[in-house]
């Protein structure tokens, strides 16, 4: 039987300590959908995916209701859709069918206006790439990635220079917003195919039909909880945090179990990782500050990080049978109210980002730089970082945002989950030169493991 | 015969008459029995956690919240209704 304490610390925990489940994400095979007429495409994928997904948000409710705890967005992936665009000419009716899908079923995003692109480039992938910056400022709720890189297939720098225009192209054509398009896009090394957390979200090609997948969050959790641990030993500090992500990932486990009996659809994975929102109290940088830096970014921060990270999965992996995703500690600049603190003190830099990100989980992710950032100096900070992913064998993404007509020191408002982006500064030396070589970066020795 | 389902009902408040009185009668004419209760006041302050069996057919979970903040908003404490399995789901392996 189930004691008062810990009935009262769950209690705590939700009501003080902002635990949730940040996403229960839907994921979607488009391959039946193929055929070389667009508007049959378009029409049999949102018939597709308004039918599979038309329970997806009101089971998402109720379990919300019966188990007391928020399930802050509930999503839907789909295959990467430059797979199944292959035969026809204009992808951005999928793009529309996709948006419309979304409002029909009332999910909070869809993620999947894709390609993958790490060693070529088919003409279908072309078309994709080229038709994002007008797919993103159209739609409200799609979501757009591109994979340019990965351990095994090396860089595809053509993809690199093209992912940097397609950057600047997407601000421009939402300057309105403050170039919010580009919050929306991101750019992966390494992209994993069961990622249930935006904007990366897609659902692989080794995917079955339909899966359904959750992301946990709770980095307030863990914060309180080393509160109680001040000043003992870093062992203390690893043990503490996978007892706490232990906790977590049950939330998530009990969650996609239920969700997947009532939705009759495979449970696919739990997502363990810890995703901050900009909410105070529920920040992956005050966790680093807990540890004893004064502020985010201070030396040491790096190695806080790779310690939490760690911590996180080795407790989260016991929880759940089957754990994906990109499981770790999330780092969105935007998104987490201590980050943006840290960078408005100018405590941190994208250099120390780009460190961070070589142990986090992901990579610079929701970062405004200044909106005359050159199209090859964003695509020389997307090359620094697929060669990160690729070379530490890790996912590593970027989404960046050059906000038209900011410059450093401005801010750049998104709103809800999205937060509120620091405008910081980038490197004024070039990278043209090296960007427009195009090619191939090889792929690392390591990667001939057979 | 369905493995029994379980809900924790957790009622925090300042001390008054009634409060358990009005919690159990909704309880009883949703068909709800009572497996637990256990009880304690700190300082004026009203804590209660009891275990429900909510099984039965004539038990909308759904109903029984709704009644049940209604009753939070009138006697101005605050009732929580929970499925068990989240607390298991944390706490036990």
């Amino acid at each position: 039987m189930i004691n008062t304490s810990e009935i009262l610390q769950t209690i705590n925990m939700i009501d003080h300590q902002k635990l949730d489940v940040r996403t229960i994400t839907m994921g979607i095979s488009l391959f039946s959908c193929a055929t070389d007429d667009e508007r049959a495409l378009a029409v049999r994928i949102y018939d597709l995916i308004t039918r599979r997904a038309e329970n997806l948000v009101k089971v998402g409710r109720e379990i919300e209701s019966e188990f007391g705890v928020p399930i802050v967005n509930k999503r839907i992936s789909v295959t990467p859709v430059a797979l199944v665009t292959g035969a026809i000419r204009h992808p951005i009716v999928v793009a529309r069918a996709l948006d419309r899908a979304a409002k029909e079923t009332g999910v909070d995003f869809i993620g999947g206006y894709s390609a993958l692109v790490q060693k070529g480039m088919t003409a279908a992938d072309r078309r994709l790439i080229e038709s994002i910056p007008e797919a993103l400022s159209e739609t409200d709720y799609m979501c757009s990635s591109v994979n340019v890189g990965s351990t095994r297939a090396g860089i595809n720098m053509d993809a690199v220079r093209m992912m940097g225009e397609t950057v600047k192209a997407t601000a421009a054509r939402t300057a309105d917003r403050g170039g919010f398009g580009c919050a929306k896009l991101v750019v992966f090394c390494n992209a994993v195919e069961d990622n249930p957390f935006m904007a990366g979200a897609f659902h692989g090609p080794g995917e079955g039909d339909c899966a359904v997948s959750v992301g946990v969050s709770g980095p307030g959790v863990v914060k309180v909880a080393l509160e109680a641990v001040k000043g003992q030993p870093f062992d203390v500090v690893a043990e503490t945090v996978k007892r706490t992500a232990f906790h977590i990932t049950r939330v998530g486990q009990l969650v996609a179990m239920e969700a997947s009996k009532r939705l009759n659809v495979p449970f696919g994975i739990v997502d363990l990782s810890l995703a901050p929102t900009p909410a105070v109290g529920d920040s992956v940088a005050a966790i680093l500050e807990e540890m004893g830096l004064e502020v985010c970014g201070a030396h040491g921060t790096t190695a806080a990080l790779a310690l939490l990270n760690d911590a996180v999965k080795k407790g989260g992996v016991m929880a759940s049978s089957h754990v994906g995703g990109l499981s770790g500690a999330f780092i969105p600049l935007s998104e987490d109210i201590g980050m943006i603190q840290a960078a408005e003190r100018g405590a941190l830099s994208l250099e120390k980002l780009e460190a961070m990100t070589c142990v986090c989980s992901v990579g610079l992710d929701m970062i405004a730089v200044p909106g005359d950032t050159p199209a090859e100096t964003v695509a020389a900070i997307i090359a620094d970082e697929a060669a990160i992913g690729m070379v530490n064998n890790k996912t590593t993404a970027v989404r960046i945002i050059p906000a038209p007509g900011t410059k450093v020191g401005d801010s750049v408002e998104f709103g809800g989950l999205l937060g509120r982006a620091p405008v910081i500064p980038v490197r004024q030396y070039d990278s043209s030169a090296f960007i427009h070589r195009g090619g191939r970066i090889p792929a690392p020795l390591h990667s001939l493991k057979n | 015969m369905n493995e029994m389902k379980k809900a924790v009902i957790s009622i925090l408040g300042t001390d008054r008459k009634g409060i358990i009185a009005s919690v159990t009668r909704i309880l009883y004419e949703h068909d709800v029995n009572i497996l637990d209760i256990s009880q304690t006041i700190v300082a004026g302050l009203f804590n209660m956690i009891l275990i429900a069996d909510i099984s039965s057919e004539q038990c909308s979970f759904e109903q029984l919240k709704n009644s049940l903040a209604d009753e939070a908003r009138r006697l101005d404490v605050q009732i929580r209704i929970q499925r068990s399995e989240i607390f298991e789901a944390m706490h036990q392996i």
